[in-house]
């Protein structure tokens, strides 16, 4: 892949409204986990009172550090929860309105014809094939986690407002399961978002450090193609 | 009583921007905002207040029903009461206990209980929504709201309700909206029994469309206010509408 071609061009490669939504979502996103522990452990079960749940969680009963806490009480935190809300749905839509508008979403999108290029470039990370496989923007493994991305913010957003209104809004509680299945899906959430942003940031330093700055001025030097 | 409206301008939510990153990283402290932050937490606190009433509460949506075999044991079923915090003790009634419904209105009533148990009453078997995030299910019986507002007939100044309570200084403010809701009852029955001094004895309000802090326990007056009334909680910080 490291072609002996002399230096490469710099190429515009991320649009400021998609940089600005990115690190908007980085930094509410902190916020809004944080704030959500800080709910969380005001009653850290769950199942209703006096029942049994069905689901595992290994955080059952254990307090959560301070350090990973927002709001220092439980009004703090659903007032910091609540409020974080607003620029987290709202930079969401603005995100998804400018995909679509722009067509942005036929470089993102994982379809069925993904899959197979997802299955090689698994492979050639497990070193199974050497040569990288031809990509456009992105490769099929990122178009799956970027696609994975927004479907868990998405559902982090629906099955928040599944135990914000669970009366009003009982028609989407009830597509969660009910209350306290909404209320594990919220929760079961932050994990894989933790996940992913853990996941995220390891290649971006191993694979593709030329993206970080992509991402921050919107110009790209780096070893893959800037469009599809 | 009532808190300063705070005022939600463009300028806050530039400045709620500015301010989640750095804050959600100084998360690591498990701070709340500090003096110059809470209170424009609480604005967009009361933003939600707003959407909430305004825009989601339905004043005909009732709360699911559920069949009395679902009801959660006594013992798992937790209460809570300002008085026992302090003292280690539900509080008890005063031997003369009344209920007093007044404030604008033009037929004030003091209402005994007995009064209020001949007056037609509503049961239901409903789940109990915590503020901590817990939830548990019971029945309760009692008179409507909206039954009690139609005999006091409130003036055109009634634009909240104030529940008051002699467990401590708690109370409640509420809006019209919710409290005239069919299912929001004044309560002297918890699972077909007589309330408990744990529920609230001798009387407390109930609604399954709140969550239950919102459900002042220990009643000993209803009034119509046309300022927005707090409430023990609320005024500490706890989202004031609390509709669920």
């Amino acid at each position: 892949m490291e072609s002996a071609a002399g230096p490469r061009p710099l190429v515009k490669r991320h649009h400021g409204l998609v940089r600005t939504a990115h690190w908007l979502h980085a930094v509410v996103l902190v916020g809004m986990i944080a704030s959500g522990l800080q709910i969380y452990g005001a009653f850290s079960h769950f199942g209703i009172r006096g029942g049994s749940f069905p689901l595992p969680n290994p955080l059952d009963g254990k307090p959560i550090p301070h350090w990973a806490r927002l709001g220092g009480w439980l009004a703090g935190g659903l007032n910091w929860h609540f409020a974080l809300a607003w620029p987290f749905v709202i930079t969401g839509l603005v995100y998804l309105g400018f995909l679509a508008a722009s067509g942005e979403w036929r470089s993102l999108l994982f379809g069925p014809r993904d899959v197979g290029p997802a299955v090689r470039m698994q492979l050639y990370y497990f070193r199974v094939l050497k040569d990288h496989p031809p990509q456009g923007k992105h490769n099929a493994l990122q178009k799956g986690a970027y696609t994975f991305i927004v479907i868990l913010g998405a559902l982090s957003a629906l099955t928040g407002f599944a135990i914000y209104k669970p009366v009003q809004l009982s028609w989407l509680t009830s597509l969660f399961g009910g209350y306290e299945l909404a209320r594990y899906w919220h929760f079961l959430a932050v994990w894989l978002f933790v996940g992913f942003t853990l996941l995220h940031i390891a290649l971006v330093v191993l694979v593709d450090p030329a993206s970080l700055r992509a991402m921050i001025t919107g110009w790209y030097r780096g070893r893959f193609p800037s469009h599809d | 009583m009532t808190e300063p409206e705070h005022r939600l301008t463009r300028r806050d939510l530039f400045r709620l921007g500015l301010v989640a990153g750095p804050a959600a990283l100084v998360a690591a402290c498990g701070w709340d905002g500090g003096p110059s932050l809470e209170p424009r937490l609480r604005a967009f606190s009361r933003l939600n207040d707003w959407v909430g009433e305004r825009l989601l509460l339905s004043p005909g949506r009732l709360a699911k029903e559920y069949p009395v075999t679902a009801r959660t044991p006594a013992r798992d079923f937790p209460s809570y009461s300002i008085t026992r915090n302090d003292t280690g003790a539900f509080p008890a009634a005063p031997s003369q206990w009344k209920f007093v419904v007044g404030g604008a209105v033009r037929k004030p009533l003091t209402l005994t209980l007995d009064m209020l148990m001949a007056m037609p009453s509503e049961t239901y078997t409903v789940k109990h929504h915590c503020v901590e995030g817990w939830t548990a299910i019971g029945s309760w019986t009692g008179v409507r709201v909206s039954v009690l507002t139609k005999m006091v007939q409130p003036t055109p100044e009634a634009h909240y309700l104030r529940f008051d309570s002699f467990d401590s200084d708690y109370f409640n403010g509420w809006d019209l909206k919710s409290a005239m809701h069919p299912q929001t009852i004044l309560a002297y029955a918890h699972n077909d029994r007589p309330l408990s001094p744990l529920k609230g004895a001798p009387l407390r309000l109930y609604s399954p469309i709140k969550l239950g802090y919102k459900m002042t326990k220990y009643l000993t007056a209803m009034t119509f206010t046309s300022e927005r009334p707090g409430g023990y909680w609320e005024d500490q910080g706890y989202p004031w509408l609390a509709g669920i």
